[in-house]
């Protein structure tokens, strides 16, 4: 069945499609085949990450960008990913992203899929990753990958995107910016949305500012030569690399989005002559292998080891009979006869 | 294994602009533990299949308080059922006058909900009909 489903994927059936898209996303026994065959077939698409806090727009301006890659790369397709929270307490969840992609909905060219992140922190979903190399394996020459925006520890989008977009508001507070340093530093875009508030230019004018004492550091340390002007409107490349622009949008009426398109294409363009994107494709794998592991291991752990095992190594580490490390180890050592004997 | 979970798309179709109850039914499914695809005011029959074939989902909720039930709900049925989506669970909120109920039953839709229903009824049939849809 799953040979069938990958075939008819492949000649760009979209039910099947959307039923691999729900057999990965549920880690599915067929899923692991699905993606390995699939695999084979990934490493052509762009894939752009957008982040920023919740209600700066991230939604509106994928709604507006998608739109804009299709007209100027009509042979195409675009494949979005909007991830959600879950509840924590009831696991349920609300996806509301697509309100705001209504102008792609005539388009099907264009793929969305509304995601919630079940548990996973960092802004994805666990299988945001698989999602992407189904839609890369099915032709899709761009993926718009929305995070969920708690604002905080999103920085797992880098690890998969080529193109992170940081997405603010202004008058999200003045000295108190709503993008903590940690966050802009993944930006190989930085967008003011909502431009048509009052305060868009100081607040431009701030994050350039943070970019400059950036990349200035880097200048102190002998690291890097730099030149060229910040505040082109397009990515800046100097010897030192791609310096992010800052660009102002509303992105509620498509203004400032052909702005926007321009640096993502040219930032496209910057990884491919720099080596780049061969080097972030790397980074990215390493990153997903490092995560596959982890689960995989976590997964027979979970398997190998009985939960009373458990239960009584706590009892008797709040008995203070043994300390917490003496526990893992005796949780290790009963996993490393036991899964060895299970595989055998 | 932790079970699969249930995926639902609420939709709004027709030009009324009234989409309280579409929101009350969908967090009631998030608080059972669904995962509700909203997608707003003003859907046609087309966009509702779409997004519903994108989706993947294992439901559809159509919330219809403009009188325009005959006229949508079959269209929106066929479409979904065209793009080979044989098996979803297609269910309705709104106004509906008796009489139009049995036809819309004969057409396909699952479940007819009026005012006033109480919203763990929903969530209890939802989570059946999908069960008994996934065993078939
Ligand atoms: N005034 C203004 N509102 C906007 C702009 N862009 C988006 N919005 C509105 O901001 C709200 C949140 O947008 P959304 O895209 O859902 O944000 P997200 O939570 O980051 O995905 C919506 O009501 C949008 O219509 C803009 O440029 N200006
Ligand atoms: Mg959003």
């Amino acid at each position: 069945m799953s040979s069938e489903l990958i075939h008819s994927l492949r000649k760009g059936n979209r039910l099947a499609l959307s039923r691999v898209l729900s057999q990965v996303e549920d880690g599915t026994k067929a899923s692991q085949a699905i993606l390995e065959k699939l695999f084979r077939a990934t490493g052509s698409a762009h894939k752009i990450g957008i982040t920023g806090p919740p209600g700066s727009g991230k939604s509106t301006l994928v709604n507006g960008l998608a739109r804009e890659l299709r007209r100027r790369e009509p042979q195409l397709k675009v494949a979005i990913i909007a991830v959600d929270p879950s509840s924590p307490f009831t696991g349920g969840a609300i996806l509301g992203d697509r309100v705001r992609m209504l102008d792609l909905q005539g388009d099907n060219q264009i793929f969305i899929r509304s995601m919630a992140s079940r548990g996973a922190l960092g802004g994805l979903a666990e299988q945001t990753e698989g999602l992407s190399q189904v839609f890369d394996a099915a032709g899709y020459g761009f993926i718009l990958i929305e995070t969920v925006g708690a604002g905080q520890s999103e920085v797992d989008v880098v690890n998969l995107a080529h193109t992170t977009i940081v997405v603010d508001t202004p008058g999200m507070g003045d000295d108190i910016q709503s993008i903590k340093a940690g966050i802009l530093e993944i930006a190989d875009i930085l967008v003011v949305n909502k431009a048509d508030r009052p305060g868009a230019d100081q607040s431009a004018a701030h994050l350039r500012n943070m970019v400059e004492m950036g990349y200035a550091a880097d200048y102190s340390a002998g690291k890097h030569l730099l030149s060229g002007s910040l505040s082109a409107s397009t990515g800046v490349v100097t010897p030192a690399g791609w310096i992010p622009p800052v660009l102002k949008t509303i992105a509620s009426e498509f203004q400032g989005i052909s702005e926007l398109s321009d640096a993502v294409l040219a930032h496209a363009a910057y990884l491919r002559q720099s080596g780049q994107w061969h080097a972030k494709d790397e980074a990215a794998i390493r990153a997903n292998i490092r995560r596959l592991v982890t689960a995989e291991l976590i997964g027979e752990f979970r398997q190998t080891v009985p939960a009373e095992l458990m239960e009584a190594l706590v009892i008797k580490v709040q008995q203070r009979e043994l300390a917490p490390n003496e526990a893992v180890r005796e949780l290790l050592a009963y996993n490393r006869i036991n899964s060895l004997k299970s595989s055998e | 294994m932790t079970e699969r979970k249930i995926r639902v798309l609420i939709a709004k179709p027709g030009l009324d602009g009234h989409d309280r109850g579409a929101k009350v039914v969908a967090r009631a499914l998030r608080d059972d533990g669904m995962e509700v695809i909203y997608t707003g005011l003003r859907q046609t029959p087309e966009m509702i299949a779409e997004a519903a074939l994108q989706e993947d989902v294992d439901a559809v909720g159509l919330s219809i308080l403009s009188g325009a039930h005959n006229a949508l709900v079959p269209k929106i049925v066929d479409n979904i059922r065209a793009n080979g989506q044989t098996d979803v669970v297609i269910f309705l909120g709104g106004i509906i006058p008796e009489d139009d109920i049995p036809a819309l039953l004969e057409k396909g839709v699952f479940k007819i909900y009026g005012p006033g229903t109480d919203t763990r009824q929903v969530c209890s049939d939802i989570r059946s009909a999908v069960k008994t849809k996934a065993q078939a």
